[in-house]
């Protein structure tokens, strides 16, 4: 009872720090990038697509990645090569997305797959109470993988400091020599392939099969998530999991006959984000943690 | 500026993109000016490859077009949104000389009122909504008996006594199958009782998997949805336990977990309202009374159809079999009294049926259903 809702928890969560985690270092560069959503169902159309023509489900993986890293690419082209607006080209590359989604989908509509087997880790899973943790598949095991790994780069190392310092001030890193614009594009096809796999989970974990706009909505949570986190890795996964915690609390809860109103319930992340966000802000701008030059053209001078 | 001209040139190389897309694609509408085959437009709400409601009217669509041959002529708009941008899309099927319309989702019916005020020469048909002009009819189907031989299977299936079902939103319709449900179940299995889970929305596979998790959690093993997505039935086959598919045949999805599905039919309704129109003998509610020009039919009349009866032993068939004949029928009346509501009170007193007003009345449970409706 209790293990079987913490793993359905913790299950819808991988998705959100996937996600998040990917926007998250696009917006430490400096880019903010909108279309999360779009690049999500780009991923889980991509994903189910190999995964059901191949067979193999890896290959989904990885198709579901490459997907999103390519839709990201045209956001680059845009934003960073034509110095487009970021909040426009992010809503369009989300439109964008969610019809060539569709349009790409419609063959698979109807047709399921294997999803991703759970890798049961002998022994652990077998503990009281955090057994379920190694109960987990691939995705999730390496999403907490890729936390670590983008943590330690973005705090312990110099490409990270650089990756840094061009979202806080572009004129300063490119007055520096840094490249400004490579250094966005990598953050950004970062970003596409963590979103990509965040969309792959949906088709090859949590109910395998297409449909059209199946992400309902996720890829917009996972951009919430990130300034809940205020753009701290690990922040993220704690954010993530809260949300899912309350998402499946209110099912739960009903099922189980508790008088709060559901909708109350429903609301709760957003609320947690809004009183997160006050009391961060009231600290003052350096602890929020958003970077200066966030969502801001870079135009290079001579 | 050289961005500027790049930006421009990108531009005029997607929209030509587009405009020789959209000129490659095959034209739905063909030129029938000579013909005189009565033209029949549909309004979809998404594209007919959605496996579910949308689904369900295009094979409509199809049956009423063999039936009739050369003498129509049926096209489709598909991804249509609720909401004053319908009305537009209408009024264009009746620019290309579509004389029946049919326009098959609730949020289509304001609009269809408009526009059937503006024409009054052309016939309107909007699928399961409740307002009705001088030349707009309503259709509906009898959703809810589906779920009475539900009930029934469940009943004698479970285990736990314990059954999950997945609402969208609380409105009379859903009660009315949650309702229906449970006179089913409880014709069976006096001990078996209904949780409902809210996902409060129509489409949402990640929440209706999670919710149908959580049930089974809460020791549910038989499944019910009136949700549009499959997910739900694929977490029971994974989780090895029992459900129904909704709207169309989902065993594709859950081979060894799907009972049976009920299968909207709209076929037979366009085919009746297309030879009304052939014949001159078209109606609408317009007049005193409010129920003419509105047809909701059911199991009876296949409008709604119930798919193979798998993954249970003969016996439980052979009574789903007799409970989906009785109500075909007309023996068996699923609201007929004495019956109560969850809390006890008197409904229905014996031998009283409830009419069709009593139905789209209902804000209460029956008794089998845990908990209370939502506000």
């Amino acid at each position: 009872m209790y293990e079987e809702l913490l793993l359905t928890i913790l299950l819808t969560s991988v998705p959100l720090i996937l996600a998040a985690t990917g926007e998250l270092v696009a917006e430490r560069s400096g880019v903010l990038n909108l279309g999360v959503e779009g690049m999500m169902l780009m991923g889980a159309v991509a994903a189910f697509g190999a995964a059901s023509l191949s067979g193999n489900v890896y290959l989904g993986i990885l198709g579901g990645g490459l997907s999103g890293m390519l839709v990201a690419g045209i956001f680059g082209f845009f934003v960073l090569g034509l110095a487009t607006n970021q909040v426009a080209t992010g809503l369009a590359l989300t439109i964008f997305g969610t019809g060539l989604s569709g349009l790409i989908g419609a063959p698979l509509v109807g047709k399921a797959i294997d999803g991703l087997p759970a890798l049961v880790i002998p022994g652990l899973s077998e503990l009281p109470l955090v057994g379920v943790l190694f109960q987990l598949d691939l995705l999730a095991y390496l999403s907490v993988l890729i936390v670590v790994l983008t943590s330690w780069f973005l705090m312990r190392t110099r490409g990270g400091l650089i990756l840094r310092s061009v979202g806080i001030n572009h004129d300063s890193a490119h007055a520096l020599g840094y490249p400004v614009l490579w250094v966005r594009l990598g953050a950004v096809l970062f970003g596409g392939f963590m979103a990509g796999l965040a969309g792959a989970y949906l088709p090859l974990v949590l109910t395998p099969h297409w449909a059209e706009q199946m992400t309902a909505g996720r890829g917009w949570i996972a951009l919430a998530l990130v300034v809940f986190a205020s753009w701290r890795p690990w922040r993220v996964v704690i954010g993530a999991v809260l949300f899912g915690g309350v998402t499946i609390m209110q099912l739960a809860g009903q099922a189980k006959g508790w008088t709060i109103p559901s909708q109350f319930l429903s609301m709760m992340p957003y609320i947690a984000t809004i009183i997160v966000l006050v009391a961060i802000s009231s600290r003052g701008r350096i602890q929020f943690g958003a970077p200066a030059h966030l969502g801001k053209s870079f135009h290079a001078t001579r | 500026m050289g961005n500027a001209k790049l930006i421009i040139a990108a531009l005029v190389v997607l929209i030509a993109a587009a405009v020789f897309y959209m000129i490659g694609q095959p034209p739905q509408e063909k030129e029938t000016a000579d013909s005189g085959a009565l033209k029949v437009g549909f309004v979809y709400l998404t594209n007919p490859g959605d496996h579910g409601w949308t689904y369900a009217h295009e094979v409509g669509r199809q049956q009423l077009q063999d039936h009739f041959g050369d003498k129509i002529e049926t096209s489709y708009v598909e991804n249509v949104p609720e909401g004053p941008d319908a009305a537009r899309v209408i009024r264009d099927l009746v620019a290309q000389g579509n004389k029946i319309i049919f326009t098959t989702s609730f949020g289509y019916m304001d609009p269809t009122l408009q526009v059937a005020g503006e024409y009054p020469d052309v016939y309107f048909d909007h699928i399961t909504g409740y307002k009705r002009s001088a030349n707009m009819a309503t259709g509906n189907i009898r959703f809810y008996e589906g779920r009475y031989v539900q009930g029934v299977v469940a009943g004698l299936t479970t285990k736990s006594n314990q059954i999950g079902y997945l609402g969208a939103f609380p409105i009379p319709e859903v009660i009315q199958g949650i309702n229906s449900f449970a006179r089913g179940l409880r014709s069976v299995n006096p001990d078996a009782s209904i949780k409902v889970v809210w996902v409060n929305s129509w489409y949402d596979p990640v929440k209706e998997a999670d919710a149908a998790k959580v049930l089974i959690a809460e020791g549910a093993d038989v499944l019910a949805q009136h949700t549009d997505s499959p997910a739900m039935l694929q977490t029971a086959e994974k989780a090895g336990v029992k459900g129904f598919g909704q709207s169309s045949d989902m065993h594709e999805f859950a081979p060894n977990a799907q009972l049976f599905s009920s299968v909207n039919n709209w076929g037979p309704y366009y085919i009746d309202q297309v030879q009304k129109v052939l014949d001159g003998s078209w109606t609408t509610g317009d007049g005193p009374d409010h129920w003419a020009g509105n047809t909701w039919k059911g199991i009876g009349d296949d409008f709604l159809v119930l798919t193979e009866f798998k993954n249970m032993p003969a016996d439980v068939a052979a009574k789903a079999a007799a409970a989906r004949d009785g109500i075909a029928n007309g023996s068996l009346n699923i609201f007929e009294g004495p019956m109560q509501d969850n809390e006890g009170n008197e409904v229905l007193k014996a031998g009283q049926v409830m009419d069709d007003g009593g139905l789209w009345a209902m804000n209460y449970y029956v008794a089998g259903v845990e908990g209370k409706i939502p506000n």
